[in-house]
């Protein structure tokens, strides 16, 4: 990941610009952005993040890759569409967000222990597991990201409802030992590789 | 002359029959309105009431017409008979509509419909119908000053309407600043690219125009004259002056840009940092290819800052540059950013702004310039150096960081300076010493008047009044494209800032505004506000004392001195508006429809209530451009005013003469308002100086009050705008509440 990191420095040097808009999903139209603050203004997450996506979109425009592949909005972003809807100059905000995150995160930039990064780690490694999200690992694997005794207390928190779903049949504690998959597990799992390596060259993580 | 025959005519139409005793009014128009006709109508306007006003004038003889019905302003179009002098007596929107309903409002009602039946018989009496001074020879030719942008195209406009045209430009080529472009923005969807400026294709078109005559490296020596007859000596720079004669003016005199020099802090001065006319020249030289620095050097990296020397604060709060905004700059800084990207994409473009100001179509230009990659930075430029690596710094106001970019070449967004000669506040001290016969003033005059554009041998001075910031504006609201000096247009960046096609709009509404001008003028007719007023002010020179105010006071530098210093009007340059006739203290100036009898008449026609009765009467006199279809408005909105006042519209506060004020005093009246339009720098006075002149008139005559006897509160002017229709039924309310507590005029019974 360093290695990427490094290549993609070289290759665009200062250019920030341009290197998102060669890497990041609808990145060629960040330069669209007329700084209007719309979308700033309409963000409900808007004053728990760093940056609003005007921001982001200058930081782009002036050279800041750190601090933008750093910074941890584009992982507060819950996807409204409120800023899309608005933007008057037709920006995608909230895909350019997405795939700001997904570029920082293969770089290895993206905060470490973002809450939201690792949830989204979290339910990928497991969806990809069996070809279906396992409820139960997956709740009890978030449960204890942050170590046994939180994680303990947040289970037994939670103790009511998980009854509760078991009572209506939506939760089945048999499914901790591995839970059941698609019926052709090993073709999903070629499906994945293959669109992993095609999203790797098309964004330069060929090596 | 035939002998005048008058006839009144009441409507009983639209509620007032119902409301009023008919009968009654009739019976005033003929004893005390001495009308030898008088007749009422239920439905006066419609076809077969109008037709009977025909009949009299055709059969009857009558010559002046007195309607007692709805507002002057009211079925203009079925109340016009040719050659008739006419009042009206507003009964609708003054009477009916206005006093409150009710039988106990019965006897107020009838006695306010009466009085201004009395007003109406008073006025068309002294009025006599004004023919027109149509003139045997009148020039219908239209000089336009300046072969920039807007004076060609001012020139190909006039000639196109089938006028003649004269163009006079300075240098030796036509174009102006526009022949100075690489490229211009473009006019046309998809407003994507710079266009060629089309200047080469324009002055071939001139050249071959029969319809234009063109003075290259000329200028003018002398305007004198008026509309329809304005003698213009063009001096050629060989020394050979050439007499044109013309009916109206373009003054297209374009812009200078603001100097550099003044802009030490962001670089001007320094290598490398250019004007955008100094990035034009870069590019012209370039043709092309690669843009190079003076010194040789491809540019490979170019920051442009905006508003440079531009938008600052005004001069009174600190300011020192111009505290205005030229308007095309943004959208020259989007095109000439274009023409880096589009001969290399890969050189690092960009542009600092405060705010982008891109009108009209310009926000597509500012999209296609922002697609080929020009980056925009929102920030305030704060230092430029110049040199082989120039430096900007500036604040980022979106990251609010302070930010510094290097660039080998820096573009500074400078403003407009308008080119319109001498300004005539600086002028007009200067002229009244050095007339005095200081000899440094008459140094300082001559250095003036060098910069002088039209060389007008007004008494008023040699250029057109300023508005704001030097600009040979008026006011775009009250006279659009009309200035302080009828029959002289300016168009273009002289008189505001502007970009190339807002330039070319404007030349054409000048182009049109000029040929309007002449064909008033061969007619004696008046330009705006009064358009088609056939009237215009006589003086009784017997009776004149030489005081000049008339010539001072006209707001439209229409009155110059004969040899024996009398007044000299021309008529051609009158606007109308009066102001001559209410600066006169011996009261010699009049029009035939306006004069001080006219309205005087008015004053004295009503009828005063004993001292016991306690009803007040008040004159309001109305400007009828603002106040009195604020105060018709008022009547079609049915809000109620009081029965007490008595209003007679005038043609500005200007117009107003203090006799009228003496007098309504001394027949009694308790108390008379003014209602005129807002004054002072955001005037929307439609006569520029009438209202302030009043206010001013005004302030003075409380010295002639107090020796009356009377308190100063017993005359009030009043600042209304046009859409102040509930304001004035507040204004008129409150003052009669408070001259009700001042008690009765202590002149009654003695008028
Ligand atoms: S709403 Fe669109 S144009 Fe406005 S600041 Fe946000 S992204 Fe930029
Ligand atoms: S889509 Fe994301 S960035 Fe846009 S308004 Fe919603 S949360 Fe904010
Ligand atoms: S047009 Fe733009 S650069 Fe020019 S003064 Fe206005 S805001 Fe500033
Ligand atoms: S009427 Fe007005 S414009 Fe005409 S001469 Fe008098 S003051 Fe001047």
């Amino acid at each position: 990941m360093t290695t990427a990191n490094q290549s993609a420095v070289e290759r665009y040097r200062n250019n920030f610009l341009k290197e998102v808009e060669a890497n990041v999903e609808e990145g060629h139209m960040v330069k669209m952005c007329m700084q209007c603050g719309v979308c700033a203004g309409s963000c409900p997450l808007g004053n728990a993040w760093e940056h609003s996506p005007q921001k982001i979109f200058m930081m782009i425009r002036a050279g800041k890759r750190d601090e933008v592949l750093g910074s941890d909005s584009m992982f507060m972003c819950t996807s409204c569409y409120n800023c899309i809807v608005r933007c008057p100059r037709q920006l995608p905000i909230t895909h350019i967000m997405h795939g700001l995150a997904n570029y920082a995160h293969r770089l290895n930039l993206a905060p470490k222990g973002q809450p939201t990064r690792d949830f989204a780690t979290l339910f990928w490694n497991n969806a990809i597991k069996k070809g279906r999200v396992n409820e139960l690992t997956l709740t009890l694997g978030h449960y204890f990201t942050n170590g046994l005794v939180s994680g303990i207390k947040m289970a037994l928190s939670m103790q009511s409802i998980g009854l509760g779903l078991f009572l209506a049949k939506r939760l089945n504690p048999m499914e901790i030992f591995g839970g059941h998959g698609v019926k052709d597990l090993k073709g999903f799992h070629a499906i994945v590789a293959k669109a992993k390596e095609i999203e790797d060259r098309k964004k330069g993580f060929s090596a | 002359m035939a002998d005048n025959k008058f006839a009144a005519y009441i409507c009983s139409g639209c509620g007032i029959g119902d409301a009023m005793k008919v009968p009654q009014l009739e019976a005033i128009a003929k004893k005390e309105g001495k009308m030898a006709i008088v007749k009422s109508h239920p439905f006066l306007c419609n076809a077969e009431g109008v037709q009977t006003i025909k009949d009299d004038i055709a059969n009857e003889a009558v010559t002046h017409v007195c309607i007692a019905a709805c507002s002057r302003r009211a079925k203009t179009e079925a109340f016009q008979f040719d050659g008739v002098a006419m009042s009206r007596a507003n009964l609708r929107e003054g009477v009916l509509w206005v006093v409150a309903t009710g039988k106990e409002h019965d006897e107020v009602r009838q006695e306010m419909a009466a009085d201004y039946v009395r007003m109406g018989c008073a006025e068309v009496k002294k009025m006599t119908q004004p023919a027109g001074n149509v003139k045997e020879s009148s020039s219908k030719r239209i000089l336009v000053v300046g072969g920039g942008m807007s004076g060609m195209t001012a020139a190909m406009e006039i000639a196109a309407t089938g006028y003649e045209a004269v163009l006079v430009e300075k240098t030796g080529a036509l174009g102006g600043m526009t022949a100075q472009l690489w490229k211009r923005q473009p006019f046309k969807e998809p407003y994507a690219a710079a266009q060629e400026t089309g200047v080469a294709e324009m002055a071939a078109k001139i050249a071959a125009n029969p319809k234009i005559k063109l003075h290259l490296n000329s200028t003018i020596a002398e305007t004198s004259g008026a509309p329809g007859r304005f003698v213009i000596q063009v001096a050629q720079e060989s020394g050979t002056v050439t007499e044109e004669t013309v009916g109206a003016i373009v003054q297209a005199t374009g812009f200078t840009t603001y100097d550099m020099a003044k802009l030490p802090e962001l670089g001007g001065g320094q290598p490398n940092v250019v004007d955008q006319a100094g990035l034009e020249k870069l590019a012209l030289q370039a043709n092309g290819g690669a843009i190079k620095r003076a010194d040789g050097k491809e540019v490979k990296s170019v920051v442009f800052v905006q508003c440079a020397g531009q938008r600052d604060k005004l001069k009174e709060d600190g300011g020192t540059h111009l505290s205005y905004c030229s308007g095309h700059c943004c959208g020259t800084s989007i095109k000439q950013a274009t023409y880096f990207k589009d001969q290399n994409p890969d050189i690092d473009t960009v542009i600092v702004y405060d705010d982008l100001r891109v009108p009209g179509m310009g926000e597509d230009f500012y999209r296609s310039a922002q697609e080929k990659g020009v980056i925009f930075t929102k920030g305030k430029a704060s230092k430029v150096t110049g040199g082989d690596s120039c430096k900007v710094s500036f604040k980022d106001l979106i990251l609010d960081e302070e930010n510094t970019i290097a660039a080998d070449l820096v573009v500074l967004a400078t403003g407009q300076v308008p080119n319109a000669g001498v300004d005539l506040e600086a002028w007009n001290p200067v002229v009244t010493a050095a007339d005095g016969g200081d000899a440094a003033a008459k140094t300082a005059r001559d250095e003036m008047k060098t910069i002088s554009i039209l060389n007008l041998n007004y008494r008023q001075g040699p250029d057109m009044p300023q508005f704001k910031h030097g600009f040979a504006d008026s006011h775009f609201i009250c006279f659009p494209y009309e200035t302080r000096r009828t029959g002289i247009y300016a168009a273009g960046p002289v008189r505001r800032p502007m970009d190339i096609l807002q330039a070319t709009d404007d030349a054409t509404g000048a182009a049109l505004k000029a040929i309007q001008a002449v064909e008033n003028a061969s007619v004696g007719r008046a330009a705006h506000p009064r358009s088609g007023d056939l009237s215009f002010p006589t003086a009784r020179l017997e009776g004149c004392t030489q005081c000049k105010r008339c010539t001072v006071e006209c707001p439209f530098g229409a009155i110059d001195e004969d040899e024996r210093r009398f007044p000299k009007f021309n008529e051609e340059r009158c606007r109308r508006c009066g102001t001559c006739m209410g600066a006169c203290p011996v009261r010699v100036i009049s029009f035939e429809n306006y004069s001080v009898d006219t309205v005087g008449s008015q004053v004295k026609a009503i009828e005063i209530p004993e001292e016991d009765e306690e009803k007040p009467r008040i004159l309001v006199l109305a400007c009828e451009n603002d106040a009195y279809p604020a105060l018709d408005m008022a009547g079609l909105a049915r809000l109620n005013y009081s029965a007490f006042v008595r209003i007679i519209p005038v043609r500005c506060l200007g117009s107003v003469n203090t006799i009228w004020i003496t007098d309504a005093m001394n027949s009694g009246y308790d108390g008379v308002m003014m209602m005129g339009c807002k004054k002072g720098d955001d005037y929307q006075c439609h006569f520029v100086k009438g209202s302030e002149l009043a206010h001013y008139r005004m302030s003075k005559i409380g010295d002639t009050l107090t020796q009356l006897g009377l308190e100063p509160e017993r005359v009030v002017t009043q600042e209304v705008a046009i859409t102040d229709n509930q304001r004035v039924v507040t204004l008129i309310n409150d003052y009669v509440a408070e001259l009700e507590k001042l008690g009765p005029s202590p002149m009654k019974g003695f008028g």
